[in-house]
C-alpha cells in the first residue's frame, strides 16, 4: 500500500487537495447549470410574477391593465357585481367549467392508463431489436402539428365524415349520428393527444423490470391477475405516476382540442383563460383563472404524489 | 441400476424441446429420459448451452416440452402452468421482488396460496431461522449483501414445503469462500427439510461434493447418470472423463477381451487389461483414461508401466503435477500429494516411468 508509507502530512495535504478538487467540481457543476437557471428565470419563473402582480389589478378598458390594485379578478371568479346595488352574488359559471375541465382531464386519464398499460406491456415484451419500431410508432402522431391533427379528427367524426358515411353506406343508421361539436368528441380528442405521453413512460418503466420476477411470482403460485396486481404494478409505479401526471396536467389545460372539437360550445379552462385575453379583455382575471387553476393543480398533485408513495412503502 | 417404482419423485419421460422454427430450430434438449427419487440431492451437470437449464424450466413450467412428458409422482405436470405445481425454484439471479421485504418474499408464496394470516406468519418466523435471518426480516432486499439475499432466495423458495425445489446455480454470484459456506448450507437445508432437490451446476467440483446423484449433460443429451464417485471413477464417455476432473486420454488397440474386461495396448510396447463400460463394445481403436492421481512416478523407467521424459513440474501447494511426455509423443500428467517428507526430487529432463494399477485405467469409446 503506497499511503502506509506516507508521513501524516502528506496525508493531510492530500485530503487537503481532495477537498479543493470536489470544491472545484461543485463550481463546475453549479456554472454547467447556470444556463438552465437563466433559462428557468426568464422564462418561467418572471411570466408567473408578471402574472401574479396583474391578477391583482384592474383591467384596462381595450386589454392590458391599469396600475392599481383589487382583488376584484379574484371576486370575479366565484361572485358577480350587482349592476343595480353593487352586492356580490354568487355565480358557478367558471367553478362549473373548472369541474368540468378536471372531470375530463380525471376520464382522460384513466382511460389512457387503461389503454396505455397493455400498449407499453405488449411493446416491454417484444424482442429487443423490434422495441425500438414500437417506440417509433407511437411517436409518429408528434410528426405533425396537433392542430392539423385535431382538425382531421373533425373530419373522421363530422356528420358527413368518414364513419357516418360508412355506417350510412352499409346501412347500420339511416341518419348521421352527432359526433362533433359534443363531449364525446371533447373526449376523444384528448385522449388521442395525450396518449402517447402515457404510453413513453409506462413502456420505459415496464421495459426496465426484470422479467425474472415475474417468473418467480408463477412460481410461488401467483396467478397471472395476482402477478399483474403484486409485482407488476408496483414494480412499474414510477412510470404510471410519471404517465399519470404528463397526461393529466396537459389535459386540464388543453385549448386546442375543446375549441376545435367541443365548437366553442363546451368550454374547458384553457379556452376560458384564453378567451379572458381575447374578446373577453380582462386581463386580470385571466391572470386569476389561471393561478387558481396551477393551485389546484398543485394542491391535486400533493394528494396524488403522498398516495401513491404510501402504497410503494407497504408493498 | 433397477428403478423402485412409486419412489421417484420426478420422472421426466422421453422429453424433447426445441427452439425456434423451421430453419433455425434448435433441440436444447433431444429424448431425455432421467428419474430423480425421493429426499435426493440430484445434480444436473453440464458445460453451458448442454439443456440442463432447460431441463429445469420444463420441471418448473416456465417453458412446455416439445414431446415427452414430465412426471412428479406419477403425475403428469408437464401440461401445467408453474403456479399448479408443487415445485419452486431458487433463481442464479435470486429474482428477489424488490418492493418487498425480507419476511414479505418469504411469505410471498403462502400468501398466494391463500393461507390463513397466522400460518404465513409462523411459516415464515420458521423459515428466517432456519436460514439464520431472523434479524434482517424488515430490511429491503437491496440492504442485504449477495450471501444474505441467497439465503432469503432459498427461505422463499422452501416457506411453501415444496415437493421438488429446483435450484439454478445458485451460487455461481457468489465468492468462493461463501460458496463453500453455501454448498455445507444446502446440505444441512435438505438434510433438514427432507425435500428432493435438484441442482444446476456447471462446477464440477460443486456437483461431486453435494450431491446424491449426478446426471452428466452435453449437448443435449443425458450422458451418464451416477452417484459422484461412479461419474468420477467408471466414466462411460470420453466426454464425461474429461469434464470431470482432469484425466490423461491415451490412445491404444483392443488386443483381446473378456466379459468386463479388454487388454489394450498402448503406448509403443505396453499393454494392460482394464475394464469399459456397460454397454460399450471394444474394439480396434480406443481410448484408455487414467486419473493423474492414480499414477505415481518411478524413479526407474524400466520399473514403470511406461515410461516417458518429464518435461514440466507445476507445484501447486496440496500436491505437484508431473508432465511427462511420452515415447509416442503424447503427453501424460501425474499429480503426486506433497507431504512433509517429500521422498524423491525430480529433475526436469529425467526419464521416468509411470506406474499405474489395471483398476486405475479404464476403456472408453475413442
Amino acid at each position: 500500500m503506497t499511503t502506509a508509507t506516507l508521513s501524516p502530512i502528506a496525508l493531510s495535504k492530500a485530503a487537503s487537495f481532495e477537498a479543493q478538487a470536489v470544491k472545484a467540481s461543485a463550481r463546475r457543476n453549479r456554472l454547467l447549470s447556470l444556463p438552465a437557471l437563466i433559462i428557468i428565470g426568464i422564462f418561467g419563473v418572471l411570466p408567473l410574477i408578471i402574472i401574479c402582480v396583474y391578477s391583482f389589478l384592474v383591467a384596462a378598458p381595450y386589454g392590458g391593465v391599469q396600475w392599481q390594485f383589487s382583488t376584484d379578478a379574484y371576486l370575479n371568479f366565484l361572485f358577480q357585481r350587482d349592476i343595480f346595488d353593487d352586492t356580490l352574488q354568487f355565480t358557478p359559471d367558471f367553478l362549473v367549467i373548472y369541474l368540468r375541465s378536471f372531470l375530463f382531464a380525471v376520464v382522460t386519464t384513466v382511460i389512457c392508463l387503461l389503454l396505455g398499460f397493455p400498449t407499453a406491456y405488449f411493446m416491454a415484451t417484444r424482442p429487443p431489436a423490434q422495441r425500438n419500431w414500437w417506440v417509433l410508432l407511437i411517436t409518429i402522431p408528434f410528426w405533425s402539428n396537433l392542430l392539423v391533427r385535431t382538425l382531421a379528427i373533425m373530419f373522421i367524426i363530422r356528420d358527413e365524415g368518414l364513419i357516418n358515411n360508412a355506417l350510412l353506406a352499409l346501412g347500420v343508421i339511416d341518419k348521421p349520428i352527432t359526433m362533433l361539436y359534443t363531449n364525446f368528441a371533447i373526449q376523444l380528442g384528448l385522449l388521442y393527444a395525450f396518449l402517447p405521453f402515457m404510453v413513453l413512460p409506462l413502456y420505459s418503466s415496464l421495459e426496465k423490470l426484470d422479467f425474472r420476477l415475474v417468473e418467480a411470482a408463477y412460481d410461488l403460485y401467483a396467478t397471472r391477475r395476482q402477478v399483474l396486481w403484486r409485482v407488476i404494478i408496483p414494480l412499474s409505479k414510477p412510470g404510471i405516476i410519471a404517465g399519470c401526471l404528463l397526461v393529466f396536467i396537459p389535459a386540464l389545460g388543453a385549448y386546442v382540442t375543446p375549441l376545435i372539437l367541443g365548437g366553442g360550445i363546451h368550454l374547458m379552462i384553457g379556452d376560458l383563460i384564453a378567451q379572458q385575453f381575447g374578446s373577453g379583455r380582462n386581463w386580470p382575471l385571466g391572470c386569476a383563472q389561471a393561478l387558481i387553476l396551477m393551485a389546484a393543480v398543485l394542491v391535486a398533485l400533493f394528494f396524488y404524489v403522498r398516495n401513491t408513495s404510501g402504497k410503494v412503502q407497504h408493498g | 441400476m433397477p428403478e423402485q417404482p412409486g419412489k421417484n419423485a420426478i420422472e421426466v419421460r422421453g422429453v424433447r424441446k426445441v427452439f425456434g422454427t423451421g430453419e433455425n430450430q434448435v433441440a436444447a434438449l433431444d429424448t431425455v429420459s432421467v428419474s430423480i427419487r425421493e429426499n435426493e440431492f440430484f445434480t444436473l451437470l453440464g458445460p453451458s448451452g448442454c439443456g440442463k437449464t432447460t431441463l429445469l424450466r420444463l420441471i418448473a413450467g416456465f417453458d412446455f416440452p416439445t414431446a415427452g412428458e414430465i412426471l412428479l409422482h406419477g403425475q403428469d405436470i408437464a401440461p401445467l402452468p408453474p403456479f399448479k405445481r408443487p415445485v419452486n425454484t431458487v433463481f442464479q439471479s435470486y429474482a428477489l421482488f424488490p418492493h418487498m421485504t425480507v419476511a414479505q418474499n418469504i411469505g410471498f408464496g403462502l400468501e398466494m396460496l391463500g393461507k390463513p394470516k397466522a400460518e404465513i406468519e409462523a411459516r415464515v418466523a420458521q423459515m428466517l431461522k432456519l436460514v439464520k435471518m431472523e434479524a434482517l426480516k424488515a430490511r429491503r432486499t437491496s440492504q442485504i449483501s449477495g450471501g444474505q439475499q441467497q439465503r432469503v432466495a432459498l427461505a422463499r423458495a422452501l416457506a411453501p414445503q415444496p415437493k421438488v425445489l429446483l435450484l439454478d446455480e445458485p451460487l455461481s454470484a457468489l465468492d468462493y469462500k461463501l460458496r463453500k459456506e453455501m454448498q455445507i448450507e444446502l446440505k444441512r437445508l435438505q438434510h433438514e427439510t427432507g425435500i428432493t432437490f435438484i441442482f444446476v451446476t456447471h462446477d464440477q467440483e460443486e456437483a461431486l461434493t453435494m450431491s446424491d446423484r449426478i446426471a452428466v449433460m452435453s449437448a443435449g443429451k443425458i450422458l451418464q447418470v451416477g452417484t459422484p464417485r461412479d461419474i468420477y471413477d467408471r466414466p462411460a464417455e470420453r466426454f464425461v472423463a474429461d469434464f470431470i476432473g482432469e484425466t490423461n486420454f491415451l490412445q491404444g488397440t483392443v488386443v483381446s477381451k473378456k466379459t468386463g474386461v479388454a487388454t489394450v495396448k498402448f503406448a509403443g510396447d505396453a499393454t494392460i487389461a482394464a475394464g469399459y463400460p456397460e454397454g460399450f463394445d471394444p474394439s480396434g481403436e480406443v481410448t484408455l483414461v487414467v486419473r493423474p492421481e492414480h499414477a505415481d512416478l518411478v524413479p526407474d523407467p524400466a520399473k514403470g508401466t511406461i515410461a516417458g521424459t518429464l518435461s514440466n513440474i507445476v507445484y501447486f501447494g496440496t500436491d505437484t503435477h508431473y508432465h511427462v511426455r511420452l515415447e509416442g509423443g503424447q503427453d501424460f500428467i501425474v499429480r503426486h500429494q506433497n507431504s512433509r517428507s517429500s521422498p524423491v526430487t525430480y529433475a526436469t529432463g529425467a526419464k521416468v516411468g509411470i506406474q499405474f494399477e489395471e483398476d486405475a485405467a479404464r476403456v472408453l469409446k475413442y
